[in-house]
């Protein structure tokens, strides 16, 4: 008798197989997984994309010890040796000079617009003061709401500078600059992390709720039979999507205000800004991000979909929107993608209303990038929302 | 004929040459049919006949590849917005909110039909539909005879002019059918047009039309009286003991297209009467069984319907 002829006597029988029947089922249930894993297409590539995809964006694009800031320089007087400080600024590949500024209202507004990091003054009278050996002032003023951006230049500034300068002066013995190198951490004088991470925070907190409240509201519509009759009633994509995204811009805004005030009374941020251009910002942003999960919403097949989709989101947004790095430090290629992240906008317009007391001019164009998002994500709502279950 | 061909203001659904597939499987093929407004039509076929992508094409939910129409007027493809407003449908699974209560989704459903006062609408219908005691329940918790008639009450909700109800009394109770029937009557009495789908030959019969669908093809329509009619098949009924062992002995021989076991009762049928009279002949002397001509019913009908479309078109 054969092998198989026993098996069959014994299934015949009813006889269990008890020694092979734990693992045979174990085999069983892994055969069926893996065939389900193969039919989901978006799971599987999520399987390479996650790691590969996000370990190279990430591993490039984030740097700790950030390089070529964006520096304002405002030049009162143009001499060689104005010039020589200036070249041994940009030498130590910290400071990267965008603009060239030439009043003192100018150069306060880039800092707080968040458009440069530093800015470096060289007064009038300056070479003379250093001939004569007065010890005139270098003014760099920093933006230190976010002390690590700032940080790592600032604390290399004056070696840098003094060996950068050592063989341009004439001056080679002297044991330090013959001039002093003021640095004004303007905002967050303390550095202290707390302030940046706090206003971050709201933003980054905000991203995930909101994300999620709406990436799985059309998908639960499909997966528990609702939208057949939903689709089948005089309803437009436009009304599904206004219906479902404003109770949660009131749900976000509680968030908001929470995490604020939690902000400023227990780590006692300041809030140096309007409350009113924040809350009305901060409502701007809880709707972008409700309309980019509500996007994802209509793309994805089922809520699994739905949430693979938010966190591949969400990553990014946590680490290319200048919360947890400099935004400043990363690769001008990073930086792209980082500004089409509603979190990047937003970051600058918390921690300016709140840290430095901008105002909405100095976050027009954070604004309006946030406000074309937004827009961008509905239309593509409206556009991929399915009026038919063809 | 030319006298009965209605008006078109009297005709509630007109369509032609509907087709639909789906990943290369067609569904539905060259689908015509007409429905006269106040009608309750019946649609009945097997499982996966193409019933719901029907109902589905008729409504605006899907699209068909081929084929056009109207409903209420309309044309289906243009103006699938305007049909909408004026068709309740009632979908086969119930999709109405289960974690909403009776009464949240009627005010809901009335609400997005722009009813002018939904509370008060949504309140009367609670009393039509006798849910009241229940209007704080949530759907999801109303045992099946009751979400039934939610839906039924929800897409009523609108006054629509055209009622499209899939298989709605799937795995309800037979007196919550039959409620639910004279519901439907007493709605046709008011000149709604119903189109409802089903499997029950009960159902079937309390239609005022009826259209037989397999496989995407209408075999046959008409009043069941019609259809029966339009059948070539000779029937007869079997009473007497014995009938299991009468059954296999007659399944398979010339002439013998179908068997039935009905009750106490037998139902032999042929579309051949001569074959099928020659085969039964000997057996009709037999003691103890007697043999009676009869109407083939409307499930005879169909089940020989279903045998033979399965030759014709799988």
């Amino acid at each position: 008798m054969s092998d198989e002829d026993n098996r069959a006597d014994m299934v015949a029988e009813g006889i269990p197989e008890r020694r092979f029947g734990f693992w045979r089922r174990c085999y069983a249930m892994m055969v069926k997984e893996f065939i389900q894993l193969r039919r989901d297409r978006v799971s599987f590539a999520m399987i390479v994309m996650i790691p590969v995809l996000q370990l190279l964006l990430f591993g490039y694009a984030i740097n700790t010890t950030p390089r070529n800031l964006p520096t304002a320089v405002l030049l009162q007087e143009d001499s060689d040796l104005a010039r020589s400080v200036l070249k041994a600024l940009q030498n130590t590949a910290y400071f990267h000079f965008t603009r060239e500024v030439h009043d003192v209202t100018e150069f306060d507004d880039l800092l707080l617009s968040g458009k440069v990091l530093f800015g470096v003054e060289i007064p009038r009278g300056f070479e003379r003061a250093v001939r004569r050996g007065d010890d005139p002032a270098l003014l760099v003023a920093a933006d230190a709401t976010d002390p690590i951006a700032a940080g790592s230049a600032l604390s290399a500034l004056s070696v840098i500078v003094q060996t950068a300068l050592a063989h341009d002066l004439f001056v080679g013995d002297h044991p330090s600059p013959p001039f002093e190198i003021r640095v004004h951490a303007r905002y967050n004088p303390a550095s202290s992390s707390r302030l940046n991470i706090v206003p971050g925070l709201v933003g980054t907190i905000l991203t995930m709720t909101m994300l999620i409240f709406t990436a799985l509201s059309v998908t639960r519509e499909i997966e528990r039979g609702t939208m057949e009759n939903l689709l089948s009633m005089p309803i437009t994509p436009i009304e599904v999507m206004l219906g479902k995204i404003v109770p949660y811009v009131i749900v976000g805004f509680i968030q908001a205000t929470l995490i604020i005030g939690i902000g400023v009374i227990l780590f006692g941020v300041p809030l140096l800004g309007s409350l009113t251009l924040l809350a009305a910002l901060s409502t701007l942003f809880i709707t972008a991000n409700l309309a980019i999960g509500y996007t994802f919403s209509t793309i994805a097949k089922n809520q699994l979909q739905a949430m693979q989709m938010s966190i591949m989101f969400f990553l990014p947004s946590i680490l290319l929107s200048g919360f947890m790095f400099p935004f400043a430090g990363m690769p001008v290629w990073a930086q792209y993608i980082g500004e089409g992240l509603p979190l990047t906008h937003y970051l600058r317009i918390v921690r300016g209303i709140m840290l430095k007391g901008a105002t909405l001019e100095n976050l027009q164009y954070d604004s309006i990038d946030l406000l074309a998002l937004m827009l961008l994500a509905m239309t593509v709502a409206v556009t991929r929302f399915r009026r038919t279950l063809d | 004929m030319t006298a009965t061909t209605p008006s078109r203001a009297d005709i509630a659904i007109d369509v032609h040459g509907f087709s639909k597939s789906f990943g290369g499987r067609e569904v539905v093929h060259d689908l015509s049919m007409q429905v006269k407004r106040g009608t309750i039509y019946g649609f009945i076929g097997p499982n996966g006949s193409g019933k719901t992508t029907t109902i589905r094409m008729l409504c605006g939910l899907l699209t068909p590849d081929s084929g056009e129409g109207t409903c209420l007027g309309y044309d289906i493809r243009r103006d699938a917005d305007k049909i909408k407003r004026q068709v309740g449908y009632m979908t086969q699974r119930f999709s109405l909110y289960q974690d909403l209560s009776v009464r949240e989704n009627l005010e809901f459903v009335a609400r997005l039909y722009g009813v002018r006062d939904a509370r008060a609408t949504a309140r009367e219908m609670i009393k039509r539909l006798g849910l009241n005691g229940r209007e704080e329940q949530l759907a999801g918790e109303l045992s099946g005879g009751w979400k039934q008639r939610l839906a039924l009450g929800a897409c009523t909700l609108s006054n629509p002019q055209l009622l499209l109800l899939d298989e709605p009394t799937a795995g309800v109770d037979p007196k919550a059918r039959r409620d639910f029937w004279n519901e439907i009557h007493a709605l046709a009495a008011r000149g709604l047009t119903v189109l409802v789908s089903t499997h029950y030959m009960d159902e079937a019969e309390r239609c005022h039309e009826i259209a037989y669908i397999a496989y995407g093809h209408v075999l046959v329509h008409g009043t069941v009286d019609e259809v029966i009619a339009k059948s070539a098949l000779t029937t007869y009924t079997v009473t007497g003991d014995n009938l299991t062992t009468l059954s296999a002995a007659l399944s398979g021989k010339p002439g013998i297209d179908m068997v039935a076991p009905f009750g106490t009762s037998l139902h032999v049928s042929g579309r051949d009467k001569s074959a099928l009279d020659a085969t039964i002949a000997p057996l009709r002397e037999q003691h103890g069984v007697h043999w009676q001509h009869s109407e083939p019913s409307l499930e005879d009908v169909f089940i020989e319907l279903m045998t033979r479309s399965k030759d014709n078109f799988q």
